[in-house]
């Protein structure tokens, strides 16, 4: 895709096949989050090493509401069909189109983070916290709030991140050859839903 | 000349074909895996369901569901060689300072 949109820049030798020819701010955003991963990555290898060293950690799927997170999971999939297809409606030249689909991005991560807020009510109510749990060993709840409390931040800077994009939609700021401020931001969603996978089965499902 | 014009026309043709791959095949995809992993997970393990053959299950299934995100809606799949090693290495380093933790969880 880099390669073909340099066609459309005529300051750009298609022949040097830079790295992200059409902005600079999607190579950025590719090198925050390739930290941004090492961020996750560390919180689920003392994930791994703090469980994999404890006799008493409790099984994940007795004590977390599996169905909960399961759609939890399908509606942050949905929202990176919606983000992709507001990308694609503003490449064809529809605007509007890509605003809609942009809303429903929004929404979806909303929705998201609401239903994590009644999950950590819910697990709080039930004595889970970050130095207590009652089902075992106490760095399960430590480990829990921290991963998902640090992606669920990156949710609401996301929904922050995509509104600012979203009004700037509304004001006619984007063209089907003006589209890297939404795909640089849909990048940054995708990799919140891609973490989201990741963390689903980590410290849910095994 | 003719070739810079040549290959002008065979990115455009490639623009074409790339631009909007099936994001409905693979939202298809995530769902159907999705719902693997889930069925997967809540099975009961025991001599011929070993918690090890879960684990591997559920890992294979999580790995392709997040190769299927970075390749399609991250368009990975098409960009230069270049960025997908910058996203790559991320999660080589991470697999790598897993196994290293290992044997002092074991050892504990």
């Amino acid at each position: 895709m880099s390669q073909a949109a340099a066609v459309g820049h005529p300051g750009v030798d298609t022949y040097e096949s830079p790295l992200t020819p059409e902005s600079w701010s999607k190579l950025a955003m590719w090198i925050f989050l390739a930290g941004d991963a090492m961020s996750f990555g560390g919180l689920l290898a003392a994930y791994g090493a703090l469980r994999y060293g404890s006799p008493n950690w409790p099984m994940p799927s007795h004590v977390l509401g599996i169905a909960t997170t399961g759609v939890m999971t399908f509606l942050l999939i949905c929202s990176s069909v919606t983000m992709v297809k507001s990308l694609a409606a503003l490449q064809d030249g529809e605007p509007r189109r890509m605003c809609m689909f942009l809303g429903c991005t929004i929404l979806g991560g909303i929705i998201f983070l609401v239903m994590q807020a009644f999950e950590w009510r819910h697990l709080i109510h039930e004595g889970l916290g970050l130095t207590q749990n009652p089902w075992g060993a106490s760095q399960f709840g430590t480990t829990f709030f921290m991963t998902t409390g640090f992606h669920g931040c990156h949710v609401f800077a996301g929904v922050v991140y995509l509104s600012t994009v979203l009004i700037r939609g509304l004001r006619g700021k984007f063209s089907p050859t003006n589209y890297s401020g939404v795909e640089t931001a849909g990048l940054y969603w995708h990799f919140v839903d891609l973490v989201w996978i990741l963390v689903f089965t980590f410290v849910y499902l095994i | 000349m003719d070739e810079a014009k040549r290959r002008q026309e065979h990115l455009q043709d490639e623009h074409v074909t790339t631009l909007h791959p099936n994001y409905m095949g693979v939202f298809w995809w995530l769902l159907a895996l999705t719902i693997l992993e889930v069925i997967f997970a809540s099975l009961p393990t025991g001599p011929s369901y070993p918690q090890i053959a879960k684990i591997a299950l559920l890992v294979t299934l999580a790995v392709t569901k997040a190769a299927l995100v970075a390749l399609y809606f991250m368009h990975l799949k098409f960009e230069v060689r270049t960025l997908s090693l910058i996203a790559l290495t991320p999660m080589i380093l991470c697999a790598f300072f897993l196994f290293m933790l290992m044997p002092d969880s074991y050892l504990r």
